[in-house]
C-alpha cells in the first residue's frame, strides 16, 4: 500500500515541473524553493511590521514627556516588537535560507519531509495573526515584555496571556518541525561522498542550530504552558502564595532564552563564512576549527543562562560560575572572528554588496560581542542591568549581526533565486544608508545605558534628551533604508541583467553548478563529490 | 534493465530512504518530548536544589524538629529584621510588632505580628516567608510560626500571631544581619475550591 502511494507521488512529481497556478501553488507547495521563498517573504513582512512598531517607540522617545502613546500601549509596543523580530523576522528568515540552500548545497532533490515543510510554514501566519489581533482587543496586546516574566504575565496580565501563549505554542511547533526537517535532510540526503566534514560550513551551522531548536523550543512550550495554567487554572508554578517561585520562571525562561540567542546568530556565522571566502578569493582560513567553535558555542549556551539574572539575589558562587562560563564563550567566538579576518588577510578582495554587509557584520557583531562581555561581568552588570546598555548590546548582535548577515546572504543568492543580477548601485545605497543610520541608532544607546536610562519606559529624565533625539533620527533613517532593499528585490525579480550559473567568481558550492534561476527541481540524481 | 525493473528499483530505494528518515525522526521526536518533560521536571528539581543549597531564601515550611542547641554563642550578636507586605487584593493590615531584634546565635526568641481583616468579608490568609541573604535561610530555625498554617480571619477580626525562632550558631561568620520578609496572600478562593 505504502509503495503504491509513493509510486503515485513520484509519478506526480515528474509531471509537476509545471507547478500549480496562482495561490494554490503557494498553499499546496512541497517544493523547498517555494517554501524557502514563502519563509523569506514572511520574514520580511514581519520585519517591516516589527519595524513599524519600533518607529512608534522611537517617535514617542524623540523627546521627554508623553506625546504620542499611553505608557501601557508603549509597553505593548516594546513587547510585540521583540516577539515579532525574534520569532517572526530573524528565525523564519533563517529557516527560509535553510529551505532554499541546504538541499542544493548537499546535492539533495528536496527537503526530507516536504509535506511537513509545507505545514511548518503555513501555521506561522496564524500564530502572528493571533498575536497581532490582540492589538484590536479591548484588553490590548501583551504588555509584559518579550521575556514575559511572571507575575507580570500571570497575576498582572491584562488578559492577553492566553492569546500570547497559543501564538508562542504555534511558533514553537513550526520551529520544531522545521528543525526536524533540517536534521533529517542533512543526515540522510547528502550526496554520496559528501562526508560531514566536507559539508559547507553554512550547512554545519544550520545543523547545529536545528539541534538547539529541538532541545530548547519544547522547554519554551513548557514554560508558556505553566504560565497558562497559573493564569487561568489556579496552579502555582510561579506563585509564591501556592508554594511556587517567580524566580523559577526566570530560570526556565532563560534556559530556553540563552540557547535561543545562539539560534539567531549561528546561522549568521554560516552565511558570513560562505560569503567572505567568495569575495576574498581564498579558502576559509580554518574550516574544522569553525565547525568545532560552532559546536562549542552551542554546548556552552546551555550553562550560561543565569547571567541574565545576576540581580535576582543569586549567591556569590552562582554569580561567579555563570560569569566565567559566559566569558568562556568569547573563546570560540574569538576563533570565528579571527578566522574571518585571517580569511580576508592578503586575499584579493572585492567589495560587492554581500561582502560589504559581511565585513560590517564582522566589525559590528564584534562590538556587540564586546558589550556582551562587559555585561557578563557580575559586578558591573548590576549597573548595566535593564538599562539601554543592554538594548544597545542585543541590537548590535541581532540587527548588525543577524539581520546584516541575512541581507548579505540575500544579495549573495538573489541571482541564484531570481536569475537576475540585482542593481548593485541601489544595493550599495541600501548598505551605506543602513550602516550609517544603524550606528546612529544604536551606538548612543550605550552611553544612555551607562548614564542610567532604564529600558522599557515611555518617558525619561531631561538629561537623556539629546542622545534620544539622535537615536530616534537614526531609527527613522534605518527604517526607511530598509525600503531600498524592498525596491532592490522587486526590481531583481522583475528583471535585470541575466545572471550566469555562477555570478561570483570566487564562490564555491554545489548551488553554483545549477543554472540561474535554480530550476524548480534540482539534483534529481545526486551529483558526484570528490 | 527494463522499465518495470527501474521503477521497482526506485521504489525500493524510496522506501529504504523513508525507513532511514523515520528512524531519525523517531529519535528527534523523542528528544522533543523529553525536553518538554524536562522543563516540567525542573520545577521539583529546582525546589530540591534550593532546599539542599538554600539558594532562593526559602525557609523550611515545617517547624524545626527540636531545639537542640547546646550553647548560646554570647560573643556574637546577629540583627534580625522583620518586614511584611500584603499581596495585591488582600485588604488586611499586617505588620510586625517589633521591627528589629538583636539575638545571640542559639538564643530562642518570640516575636509577634499583628493582622487585621479590614474588610467586611471572611478571608483566609497565608503568609509566605523569605530570608535575605538567601544563604542564611537554612540557619533560620522556626520553632513555631503562623506561616505554618493558614490564618482565617472573620470580617474586622484582629489577631496577634506568634513566631518563635532561633538563629543556628553555625551561621556563617560574615552574616551579621538577617532580614525575614513575609508576604501575605489571599488564599480564600484556593481553599474553597
Amino acid at each position: 500500500m505504502t509503495t503504491d502511494v509513493i509510486e503515485q507521488e513520484s509519478h506526480d512529481d515528474h509531471h509537476d515541473d509545471h507547478k500549480m497556478k496562482g495561490i494554490k501553488r503557494w498553499l499546496y507547495t512541497t517544493n523547498h524553493k517555494d517554501i524557502g521563498t514563502l519563509y523569506l517573504w514572511f520574514a520580511f513582512i514581519m520585519l517591516l511590521t516589527g519595524g513599524a512598531l519600533a518607529m512608534v517607540i522611537r517617535a514617542e522617545l524623540f523627546q521627554p514627556g508623553l506625546q504620542i502613546v499611553e505608557p501601557d500601549f508603549f509597553n505593548q509596543l516594546t513587547t510585540v516588537h521583540g516577539l515579532i523580530m525574534v520569532f517572526g523576522a530573524i528565525m523564519p528568515a533563517f529557516t527560509g535560507f535553510a529551505n532554499w540552500m541546504i538541499p542544493m548545497m548537499v546535492g539533495a532533490p528536496d527537503m526530507a519531509l516536504p509535506r511537513m515543510n509545507n505545514w511548518s510554514f503555513w501555521i506561522l501566519p496564524f500564530a502572528f495573526a493571533i498575536l497581532l489581533s490582540t492589538f484590536f482587543m479591548e484588553s490590548g496586546a501583551p504588555n509584559f515584555g518579550w521575556t514575559f516574566y511572571a507575575p507580570l504575565s500571570t497575576t498582572y496580565s491584562n488578559g492577553s496571556t492566553a492569546f500570547f501563549v497559543f501564538a508562542v505554542h504555534i511558533m514553537g511547533i513550526s520551529s520544531i518541525m522545521g528543525a526536524i526537517n533540517i536534521v533529517v535532510t542533512i543526515m540522510n540526503m547528502r550526496a554520496p561522498g559528501m562526508t560531514y566534514m566536507k559539508m559547507p560550513l553554512f550547512v554545519w551551522t544550520f545543523f547545529i542550530t536545528a539541534y538547539l531548536l529541538i532541545a530548547v523550543m519544547p522547554v519554551l512550550a513548557g514554560v508558556v504552558t505553566m504560565l497558562l495554567t497559573d493564569t487561568y487554572f489556579g496552579t502555582s508554578f510561579f506563585d509564591a502564595a501556592g508554594g511556587g517561585d517567580p524566580v523559577l520562571f526566570q530560570h526556565l525562561f532563560w534556559f530556553f532564552g540563552h540557547p535561543e540567542v545562539y539560534i539567531m546568530i549561528l546561522p549568521a556565522f554560516g552565511i558570513v563564512s560562505t560569503i567572505i571566502p567568495a569575495f576574498a578569493r581564498k579558502k576559509l582560513f580554518g574550516y574544522s576549527s569553525m565547525v568545532y567553535a560552532t559546536a562549542s558555542i552551542a554546548l556552552l549556551s546551555f550553562i550560561v543562562w543565569a547571567h541574565h539574572m545576576f540581580t535576582t539575589g543569586m549567591p556569590l558562587f552562582g554569580e561567579l560560575f555563570f560569569m566565567y562560563c559566559t566569558m568562556l564563550i568569547a573563546v570560540p567566538t574569538g576563533v570565528k572572528v579571527f578566522n574571518w579576518v585571517a580569511t580576508m588577510w592578503r586575499g584579493s578582495m572585492s567589495f560587492e554588496t554581500p561582502m560589504l554587509f559581511s565585513i560590517a557584520f564582522v566589525i559590528l557583531f564584534t562590538i556587540g560581542g564586546f558589550s556582551g562581555l562587559m555585561l557578563a561581568l557580575t559586578p558591573v552588570d548590576f549597573q548595566y542591568h535593564d538599562t539601554y546598555f543592554v538594548v544597545a548590546h542585543f541590537h548590535y548582535v541581532l540587527v548588525t549581526g543577524s539581520l546584516f548577515s541575512i541581507y548579505a546572504g540575500a544579495y549573495f543568492w538573489l541571482p541564484k533565486w531570481t536569475g537576475h543580477m540585482y542593481n548593485e548601485s541601489l544595493a550599495k545605497w541600501h548598505f551605506w544608508c543602513s550602516l550609517v543610520s544603524v550606528n546612529l541608532l544604536f551606538f548612543p544607546m550605550h552611553f544612555l545605558g551607562l548614564a542610567g536610562m532604564p529600558r522599557r519606559i515611555p518617558d525619561y529624565a531631561l538629561q537623556f534628551a539629546d542622545f534620544n533625539k539622535w537615536v530616534s533620527i537614526g531609527g527613522f533613517a534605518f527604517g526607511l533604508s530598509q525600503l531600498i532593499f524592498l525596491a532592490v528585490v522587486i526590481k531583481c525579480i522583475r528583471g535585470g541583467e541575466k545572471a550566469p550559473a555562477k555570478p561570483w567568481d570566487g564562490a564555491e558550492g554545489l548551488e553554483w553548478t545549477v543554472a540561474s534561476p535554480a530550476p524548480y527541481h534540482t539534483f534529481s540524481t545526486p551529483p558526484k563529490i570528490d | 534493465m527494463n522499465k518495470g525493473d527501474e521503477v521497482q528499483n526506485l521504489n525500493n530505494k524510496d522506501s529504504a530512504a523513508i525507513t532511514k528518515n523515520n528512524q531519525v525522526i523517531k529519535k528527534l521526536v523523542l528528544i522533543v518530548f523529553g525536553m518538554f518533560g524536562f522543563g516540567f521536571a525542573l520545577v521539583p528539581l529546582y525546589d530540591v536544589f534550593c532546599d539542599i543549597t538554600g539558594l532562593n531564601g526559602k525557609t523550611s515550611t515545617t517547624a524545626a524538629a527540636v531545639y537542640n542547641v547546646e550553647q548560646i554563642d554570647t560573643k556574637r550578636i546577629v540583627t534580625v529584621q522583620f518586614i511584611s507586605r500584603t499581596a495585591q487584593g488582600i485588604p488586611w493590615q499586617f505588620e510586625p510588632m517589633v521591627r528589629e531584634i538583636k539575638v545571640h546565635p542559639g538564643e530562642m526568641k518570640l516575636v509577634k505580628f499583628y493582622a487585621k481583616n479590614e474588610s467586611t468579608r471572611d478571608i483566609i490568609g497565608q503568609a509566605v516567608p523569605s530570608v535575605s541573604p538567601g544563604l542564611a535561610a537554612a540557619y533560620f530555625q522556626k520553632i513555631e510560626c503562623f506561616c505554618f498554617t493558614q490564618q482565617p480571619l472573620k470580617a474586622n477580626e484582629e489577631v496577634e500571631m506568634a513566631l518563635q525562632f532561633y538563629v543556628d550558631p553555625e551561621l556563617p561568620e560574615d552574616i551579621s544581619t538577617l532580614t525575614l520578609s513575609y508576604t501575605l496572600y489571599d488564599v480564600t478562593g484556593k481553599v474553597e475550591s
